[in-house]
Parts: C-alpha cells; sequence; structure tokens
C-alpha cells in the first residue's frame, strides 16, 4: 500500500493530495514516537557542541598565546575534521570500549568534530584582540584568568560564536547519520521512511532537523547580541 | 577487524577492496567535477560582480542544515523509480552529493575574490586590463588558496557522504559498513571505516600538495602572508577604531572553510 502511494505520488498532482492525507494520519498516529526523538536530537547534538565549546576555549588559548604551538594544534585539530563521520561513529567503540549502540560514541564525536572546528575560530578570535585594549586590561591589573575572561573572551566573543553556529548546524545534521546505527534520533524516521518506502516520515524528519538547527542558530545569534552590547549599539548607526 | 583487513580473500574480486575503493574514488571525482563545474563559476561571478552576494549565503545556509541522509534517502524514493536503467540508484546518489558539494566551492570561491585588496584590484585597472582581464589575472590567482581550500573541504564532505549514501545502494567502501551492520559483522565494519578514514587523509594529504603546486609562489610566500596578515590587522584596527567596536567576526582571518564565509 505504501509503495503505491510513493508510485502514485510521482504521476501527478492529484494522486500527491491522497499522499498528503496519509502522511497526516501516520504523523498524527506516531506524534509521540516523533517528539522522543526530537527530544533525543536535542540533548545528542546540545551536549557535545556545548562540551566542545568549552573544551576549545583552553586549547584555542593555548593555541594563541605560545607562537610554536598553534601551527600543530591548528593542523591536528583541522586533521580531525576530515574524518567522515559514520567512519568515526563505527571506530570509537573500538577506541573507547564501549558498545557500538553506546550513544557516547555519538556525543564523543561531535565533541570532536565541534573541537576541530572551534580551536582554530577561538585561537583567531583572541588573537583579533587589539593589543592596546590587553595593555589597558593590564595596566589597569586585569591579570591571566580574570582578563581572558572578562576582557579577552568578550572582545573575542563575535568570531568565537560566529564559529559555534556553524559548529551547532553541523552537529544537528551530523547526528542523523548515526540511524544507520539504530541511536534514536531524528535520523531514525529517514531510515523509517525507507524502509516503508514512505515521504512522510523522511520529510518530517527534513524539517525537524532543519528547524532544530534554527533553534540553536537563533539561540547563538541572542546570546552574543547580550555578550556584545556595544557592538549593536554602533551597527545600527552603520547600517542606518 | 586487522584480521579482516589481512585477509588476502577480500582484497580481490567484485566486493574486494580494491573495487571498493576505485568505485568511491569515481563516484566522490565525478561528484565533485560537476560540484566545481557549477560552483567555480557562480562563485568567481558573484565575488567579481558582487551580485547575489544575499542570496548565495541563504542557500549555502540552508543547504548546511540539512541531513544528508535525509535528503539521499529522499533522492533515491523520488528519482529511482522514474529511472529503469542501471543508473536507477546510483544517479540520485550522485544528484544529492553535488548539491551538498557545490556550497563549500561557491562560497569559497566567493570569499576568495572577495578577499582581494581593493588597491590590488585598482592597480590591474590603472594598467588598463579589462574587467574580464582583472578577474582572470589579479583576482583568481589572489583567490586561488581560498579556493583550493573550499574545493578540499568540499571533496572530504562528499568521501564522508558517498560512505552514507551505501545505505540507499551506491557503492563504494562504505558497502563494508552497511553490509557489516546488516550481517552484524562488526570486523568489516570497522575495517571499512579505517579504510574511509585512511582514504580520506590521504586525498587530504594530495589535494594540499595540489594547492601548493598551483597556487602561485607570489600569493603563497610566507613573506607575502606575513605582510597580508600584518595589513589585515591594521585594517581590521582601522575599522575597529572608525565604528569604535571590538573586531568584527567579518574581519577574521584563516577562515578558510566555507562554512565562515557566509558571514
Amino acid at each position: 500500500m505504501t509503495a503505491g502511494i510513493a508510485a502514485a505520488s510521482l504521476s501527478g498532482g492529484a494522486s500527491l493530495n491522497a499522499a498528503g492525507n496519509v502522511s497526516l494520519n501516520w504523523l498524527g498516529s506516531n506524534a509521540g514516537e516523533i517528539v522522543s526523538m526530537f527530544v533525543h536530537h536535542i540533548v545528542l547534538s546540545g551536549i557535545p557542541t556545548l562540551a566542545g565549546l568549552i573544551i576549545a576555549l583552553p586549547i584555542g588559548a593555548f593555541a594563541n598565546r605560545y607562537r610554536w604551538a598553534y601551527t600543530p594544534t591548528i593542523t591536528i585539530a583541522g586533521l580531525f575534521y576530515t574524518l567522515p563521520s559514520l567512519a568515526v561513529f563505527v571506530l570509537l567503540p573500538l577506541v573507547l570500549g564501549t558498545k557500538i549502540l553506546d550513544p557516547l560514541n555519538v556525543i564523543i564525536a561531535l565533541i570532536i568534530y565541534t573541537l576541530a572546528l572551534l580551536v582554530r575560530v577561538v585561537a583567531d578570535g583572541l588573537a583579533s584582540v587589539p593589543e592596546e585594549t590587553v595593555q589597558a586590561a593590564e595596566a589597569m591589573g586585569y591579570r591571566s584568568v580574570r582578563r581572558f575572561l572578562t576582557v579577552d573572551l568578550p572582545i573575542a566573543a563575535p568570531v568565537i560564536l560566529a564559529g559555534l553556529r556553524v559548529a551547532s548546524v553541523a552537529n544537528v545534521s551530523i547526528l542523523s547519520v548515526a540511524a544507520l546505527l539504530g541511536i534514536p534520533q531524528l535520523g531514525q524516521l529517514f531510515t523509517e521512511g525507507f524502509q516503508l518506502d514512505f515521504y512522510a516520515p523522511i520529510i518530517a524528519g527534513i524539517v525537524l532537523t532543519v528547524f532544530l538547527a534554527f533553534v540553536f542558530d537563533g539561540i547563538i545569534v541572542v546570546a552574543e547580541r547580550l555578550m556584545t552590547p556595544w557592538k549593536r549599539a554602533r551597527t545600527e548607526e552603520v547600517t542606518a | 577487524m586487522i584480521a579482516w583487513l589481512f585477509d588476502p580473500s577480500h582484497w580481490t574480486g567484485q566486493t574486494g577492496i580494491w573495487i571498493r575503493v576505485v568505485e568511491h574514488l569515481a563516484y566522490s571525482g565525478i561528484t565533485l567535477a560537476f560540484a566545481m563545474a557549477i560552483g567555480l563559476p557562480l562563485g568567481l561571478y558573484i565575488g567579481h560582480t558582487g551580485r547575489g552576494r544575499v542570496v548565495m549565503a541563504g542557500i549555502a545556509n540552508a543547504l548546511r542544515a540539512l541531513p544528508t541522509l535525509g535528503l539521499l534517502i529522499l533522492g533515491v524514493l523520488i528519482i529511482s523509480p522514474v529511472i529503469t536503467n542501471d543508473l536507477a540508484f546510483t544517479l540520485p546518489c550522485i544528484i544529492v552529493l553535488v548539491i551538498l558539494a557545490i556550497p563549500p566551492i561557491m562560497t569559497n570561491t566567493f570569499a576568495g575574490v572577495a578577499a582581494v585588496p581593493e588597491e590590488i584590484k585598482q592597480a590591474g585597472y590603472g594598467m588598463g586590463m579589462t574587467s574580464r582581464q582583472v578577474l582572470w589575472q589579479v583576482e583568481l590567482p589572489n583567490a586561488l588558496p581560498l579556493i583550493v581550500a573550499g574545493i578540499r573541504s568540499s571533496a572530504l564532505q562528499v568521501i564522508a557522504t558517498a560512505t552514507v549514501a551505501a545505505y540507499v545502494s551506491l557503492g563504494g567502501l562504505g558497502r563494508y559498513l552497511i553490509d557489516g551492520l546488516a550481517t552484524q559483522d562488526y570486523a568489516q565494519m570497522a575495517a571499512g571505516s579505517l579504510l574511509v578514514v585512511i582514504l580520506a587523509v590521504l586525498v587530504e594529504i594530495a589535494l594540499v600538495g595540489v594547492q601548493t603546486l598551483i597556487v602561485s609562489p607570489g600569493v603563497s610566500a610566507r613573506k607575502l602572508r606575513l605582510t597580508n596578515a600584518r595589513s589585515a590587522r591594521a585594517a581590521q584596527r582601522a575599522e575597529s577604531d572608525e565604528r569604535g567596536t571590538g573586531p568584527s567576526a567579518a574581519g577574521t582571518s584563516g577562515t578558510t572553510d566555507q562554512e565562515m564565509a557566509h558571514r
């Protein structure tokens, strides 16, 4: 029956409507399951993004502070980005000693991808803090950790958060690949749709994944606006 | 996994490792060729004329958020019933892979051309060059490092996504992962994964080699890069002085990934 719908919907607009009704029924009767997948998706992509940011800050600061460390750190981080996600999902259990269905594999894999993107961004963001600002802060008695947290980091925030937006969106979409291994999240809607030869779950999965990516993106944009009030005051003038 | 890899019978025949590697490279190469044929001219045009930037950034951002697995499955479900020959499953995969491979190439090409300093372009026009000559002889060589970086990230993305596409019947190394998963053969899955990782890293190294070969020494020379970095930093400082702001995200240096070009 489902195969018939898929075939019919290819032949013309009228039958697409029929398929649409079936789709709505399908969505209605599976709403609970879909919500649960959505929540899993939020957790499994949100935690690695946050954890990756927290770990990237000291590594990026280290790479920025010591010139000799910059190139090796950035190169190694970049190398991690070359690893295909599905392969990493499969290989991590060997390295970590976890089971292949353990969500921890996915979380660690996404932390690695976040680091691969953010270490460079953090280092470059910190490098863009003007020398005069650093000197002024030092002259006012701001030292080491306090200067890093209250002076360097806020000034570098726009650059770092721009990178974080990329990482969060990438994580949301990479995570769906984990459905091939059977880890519960929105990607399962794709594999289910493929097995049923049925569009509704696939389209629902794509829409929800993109929606979640935009929500994460929006949260970071709002956070950036809150963290950089000085920027808003001036850019409004410039764009006006 | 090691035992599986060193079993000679896994290296030969129709489903042998060599055949799978060649398939993987062939699909990736075809995809990349199409993506370059579309993405490079578009990026050059948008960078040179400044037209369509907003549309490009919007499309690139939207595509980045789309889950590749969903697109692949949707592509196969929509396209394969219409095709009757051998391409029924391969073609939709290639189409989806091409669509996903275009944005990194296009946005990086745009960013590379747009980042060529105005004075350098003016110097070209001042020497009597036409708009087209400035594009080919000034903007393109200067933008090459970023353009190649875009092709590199696109290539890696294609190699990775081709692995996923094995789920919807594409050949290549991904078959070991999908077939291994179906038969609960973890050794096969892990070996296939390792092979994909090695292939990705080798391709990346090869493309870095290509990059050093084709980028003009005048552009890639360390000395020049340092001066550029210094002038970029000075420009950024001037800009932030003028606006009374901190450094803007727009001024970030070294953002070679397509990801950053969307600002």
